[in-house]
């Protein structure tokens, strides 16, 4: 036989590398930040389920001790229940934090997308405009918008979100600008398939490495913003139960009754340090195809 | 087997040699399973082989280097003249860093990232000379730099040595690599296909270049390289390598005329040859005697009834045999200062496939992208059958679109790689037609099927096949809607020359069963007799030559193709 008539005879099966998630997974500190996330969002997911059994005593008086019969981590200056706050107070912060995220990760992704592929003026535009957003402060914005629309839980998602964004799209245009260079999107283009079919099908696929990595980092910092919105007073408000608020409420009886801080804040902690870890080898998984491949 | 070059070079003593040299990668698997070789001083070793059959690996061993994820599992390599006695695979890290660059240097494959952009070629020269302590002072170091420029055939004044890189044409940029590994006399020079990126008439300088030094200064060259004509040119020697296995070993000559190996048998046979006395793969090679088009009637006739049937809205082909089916006149094209392409005017019939010819440069793919509707700031006309073309593809009609196909230069880059072979190459029926999903799968197995990838390959990724499987499916995705024009653009440049001769016996196969016209546009000469009947050499965005292939081979109209055919390394 002939060279020309026999690919199949080339062929042999190339061991294809594991996929961006297996890659994460073998890495120990991967498995510690999954652990360690894993934990807290399971108390805050079954938290409120666990209310019933875990309420203690509730006491008009500022008197409860901790680790008594009647109330595990003691009562707060109120007399509330410090265990029962602390079950019922973390999905919120994570609901909160998860739907600016996902909203900043679609803003930005989109505007990273559509500014990386038409160039020109739009993408001057857009991205001009993105400067502007990240000459604000966080913060500052934050208090503006919250000052002027009021403390609710949708504004807390929008203004969180809308921060993200121009980071977001950043990381979306450069990564986004490495693939519109390559073959098979002229190949699309000369077939004249939509646009956004192009941006959806050929684009968002060869982009998920660098925007998972992004989507675990700006999750990471909306839990910190809503828990130091929260604190500040401007997110949720009194009486509802919620970690950041607490920290706020209960740091006046510090010395007195430190439970009340010390549960959310190593809550708190743990869950950013969890998506820390996870978001920091993901960002090595989806760089290296060799990860975890050797010990 | 390595007999047979200790026959003619009885007295000399190798100065390097290789010893049953083993490497694996980190994960177990053996990549060289013992290979030997040994270096002659004077005398060059061509290292052959295809891609990832271990060439590049056993030349960087030789200077001591693996690279990452690869470990030495055996063998040593012996190098005369290094002060050494044993092997220097068992010298630290240290001391082999010592002898890189001094005793023993590697050119390697491209020069325009080798060299630092940002620091003169002079200063770059004098760099190696003074970390290995060559001279006694800067001055005499200088003027070693000055010579060495000489000695690769570059000027040597001050100005010159005060260039940056990219002042420099590639060729020039190679020799600078050269002269770099040289300055230190080196005994051994490890040249990674040096010429590889370079146009034929460049290519045979820097040969020259090296085949010079080495009898000039008695250097050993190691010559890394898959190119059998090249080797043909510069090489004393050849080792053929099979997968980490020297399956050839023995003179040049012997080697290249009675190969006793059935691979290297298989690799000369895929070697174009300009002069068409050899065949690449199972078609004929173009000459004299064959018609530049072929007879009206048979293929030709029945696929303009196909594509009539397909498409009853297509106006109704003319009857004449040699009818053109594009027709390109007075393309402009400038970037700024930069004319590209100068007034390019040319016909091409139904059913014929012509050769565009030019080096990197050349507008040659600025031509074939225009004509593909890929680029639309054009001035003039790309006519289809009569009928004008407009300029971008999302102006053209969905007909238009699917007369005219694109078949892109690297396989690597124009497949999705998140997506399957199959969704890859029904775009463009999704995007013409209105046929079903199964329809849809269907037809695109037929295309498959067409170049010769089975069904298996229907719902696999490009992350699972090679090169030539790869350029095959994208050969698929350009042929699924039958087109009648198909423009290749240096299709076969990015492949092994073994899988370049199946990819282009496969389209000249094509071509004959389906009729289309073809457009291939390359920078290889040699390719000529294999693929066209016409040829077009295109020179600084203007067309310098244009004929039969035959015609243009034989009686060059211009000095450019005379100089293109002069050069072509042949044996």
């Amino acid at each position: 036989m002939s060279v020309i008539d026999s690919p199949q005879d080339i062929a042999r099966e190339v061991e294809t590398p594991p996929g961006l998630l297996r890659r994460l997974v073998r890495q120990r500190q991967a498995k510690i930040g999954i652990a360690l996330t894993g934990v807290v969002v399971l108390l805050a997911v079954l938290g409120p389920l666990l209310l019933p059994w875990a309420t203690g005593y509730t006491s008009t008086q500022f008197a409860g001790r901790p680790f008594q019969a009647d109330g595990l981590f003691g009562t707060d200056n109120l007399g509330r229940d410090v265990l029962s706050r602390f079950l019922d107070g973390g999905l919120r912060l994570l609901i909160y934090a998860a739907l600016a995220t996902l909203l900043g990760m679609v803003l930005g992704g989109l505007t990273g997308m559509v500014a990386a592929y038409q160039g020109g003026w739009v993408d001057s535009i857009i991205m001009r405009a993105n400067d502007v957003m990240l000459a604000l402060p966080q913060l500052v914005f934050a208090l503006l918008a919250i000052t002027v629309l009021g403390p609710q839980g949708w504004v807390l998602v929008v203004v969180i979100g809308i921060t993200h964004a121009p980071r977001i799209a950043r990381v979306t245009r450069s990564a986004t600008v490495e693939v519109i260079t390559e073959d098979f999107i002229r190949a699309a283009e000369m077939y004249a398939v939509p646009k956004w079919k192009i941006l959806v099908k050929d684009v968002l696929p060869n982009i998920t490495g660098p925007l998972m990595v992004e989507l675990g980092l700006r999750m990471t910092y909306s839990i910190g913003a809503v828990a130091s919105l929260s604190f500040l007073g401007l997110g949720m408000q009194p009486p509802t139960a919620d970690w950041g608020l607490m920290i706020n409420e209960n740091r006046i009886a510090l010395v007195v009754q430190p439970w009340g801080v010390i549960l959310p804040v190593l809550a708190i902690a743990v869950l950013t340090v969890g998506t820390n870890l996870i978001t920091d080898s993901l960002a090595r998984a989806s760089a290296n195809v060799n990860v975890g491949a050797t010990k | 087997m390595s007999t047979s070059i200790s026959e003619n070079t009885t007295t000399a003593t190798p100065v390097l040699s290789a010893d049953g040299l083993r490497v694996a990668t980190t994960a177990g698997e053996e990549i060289l399973h013992g290979v030997s070789f040994e270096l002659q001083p004077g005398k060059i070793l061509a290292l052959v082989g295809e891609s990832g059959s271990g060439k590049t690996t056993a030349g960087l061993a030789c200077l001591g280097h693996f690279r990452q994820g690869l470990e030495h599992t055996g063998g040593e390599i012996h190098l005369a003249g290094s002060g050494q006695d044993g092997s220097i695979l068992d010298l630290p890290e240290s001391e082999r860093r010592k002898l890189r660059g001094g005793a023993i240097s590697y050119v390697p494959q491209d020069p325009a990232l080798s060299l630092n952009p940002a620091m003169r070629i002079g200063e770059q020269i004098m760099e190696v000379l003074r970390v290995h302590r060559y001279g006694d002072s800067d001055a005499e170091r200088r003027g070693r730099a000055a010579e060495v420029l000489a000695e690769v055939g570059l000027e040597n004044d001050r100005a010159y040595l005060g260039r940056y890189p990219h002042q420099l044409s590639g060729g020039q940029q190679q020799r600078v690599g050269i002269a770099m590994a040289f300055a230190c006399r080196p005994a051994v020079m490890v040249l990674d296909e040096p010429t590889t990126g370079l146009d034929v008439t460049t290519q045979a300088l820097v040969l020259q270049t090296i085949d010079q030094l080495a009898e000039r200064h008695s250097v050993a060259g190691l010559y890394i390289t898959h190119d059998l004509a090249v080797v043909a040119k510069v090489a004393d020697d050849v080792v053929v390598m099979l997968s980490g296995d020297v399956v050839e070993h023995g003179p040049t000559a012997q080697v290249l005329y009675r190969p006793q190996h059935h691979y290297t048998r298989k690799l000369l046979n895929a070697v174009p040859d300009l002069a068409g006395k050899r065949r690449v793969g199972s078609v004929a090679a173009i000459t004299g005697e064959q018609a530049a088009v072929p007879q009206d009637g048979s293929a030709s006739h029945a696929a303009q009834i196909t594509t009539a049937d397909r498409h009853p809205a297509a106006p109704t082909p003319a009857p004449a045999a040699h009818r053109s089916l594009l027709e390109v006149s007075g393309l402009r094209l400038a970037y700024g200062e930069n004319q590209v392409l100068d007034g390019i005017d040319f016909k091409l019939g139904q059913g014929e496939s012509m050769m565009l010819l030019g080096e990197s440069g050349s507008g040659k793919t600025t031509l074939s992208r225009c004509i593909a509707g890929l680029n639309d700031d054009y001035n003039g006309t790309v006519c289809l059958d009569g009928a004008e073309l407009a300029p971008g593809t999302r102006a053209r009609s969905a007909e238009q679109r699917q007369q005219v196909q694109y078949v892109f230069q690297s396989p690597f880059s124009s497949l999705n790689p998140r997506r399957t072979i199959c969704e890859s190459v029904e775009v463009p029926l999704q995007m013409s037609g209105k046929m079903s999903r199964k329809e849809r799968r269907l037809r695109v197995r037929e295309a498959l099927d067409q170049v010769r990838l089975g069904d298996s390959y229907l719902d696999r990724r490009p992350g699972d096949l090679s090169g030539g499987e790869r350029q095959r499916a994208a050969i698929a995705r350009a042929l699924v809607n039958a087109p009648s024009l198909l423009v290749c653009d240096e299709v076969t440049s990015a492949l092994d020359v073994s899988v370049q001769a199946s990819i282009i016996d496969l389209l000249r196969s094509l071509q004959t069963d389906t009729g289309m016209s073809m457009l291939f546009v390359t920078h290889n000469i040699a390719l000529a007799r294999h693929i066209s009947q016409r040829m077009a050499v295109l020179q600084k965005g203007r067309i310098v030559d244009l004929g039969s292939t035959e015609d243009v081979l034989e009686n060059p109209q211009h000095d450019y193709t005379r100089e293109l055919l002069a050069n072509v390394p042949t044996f």
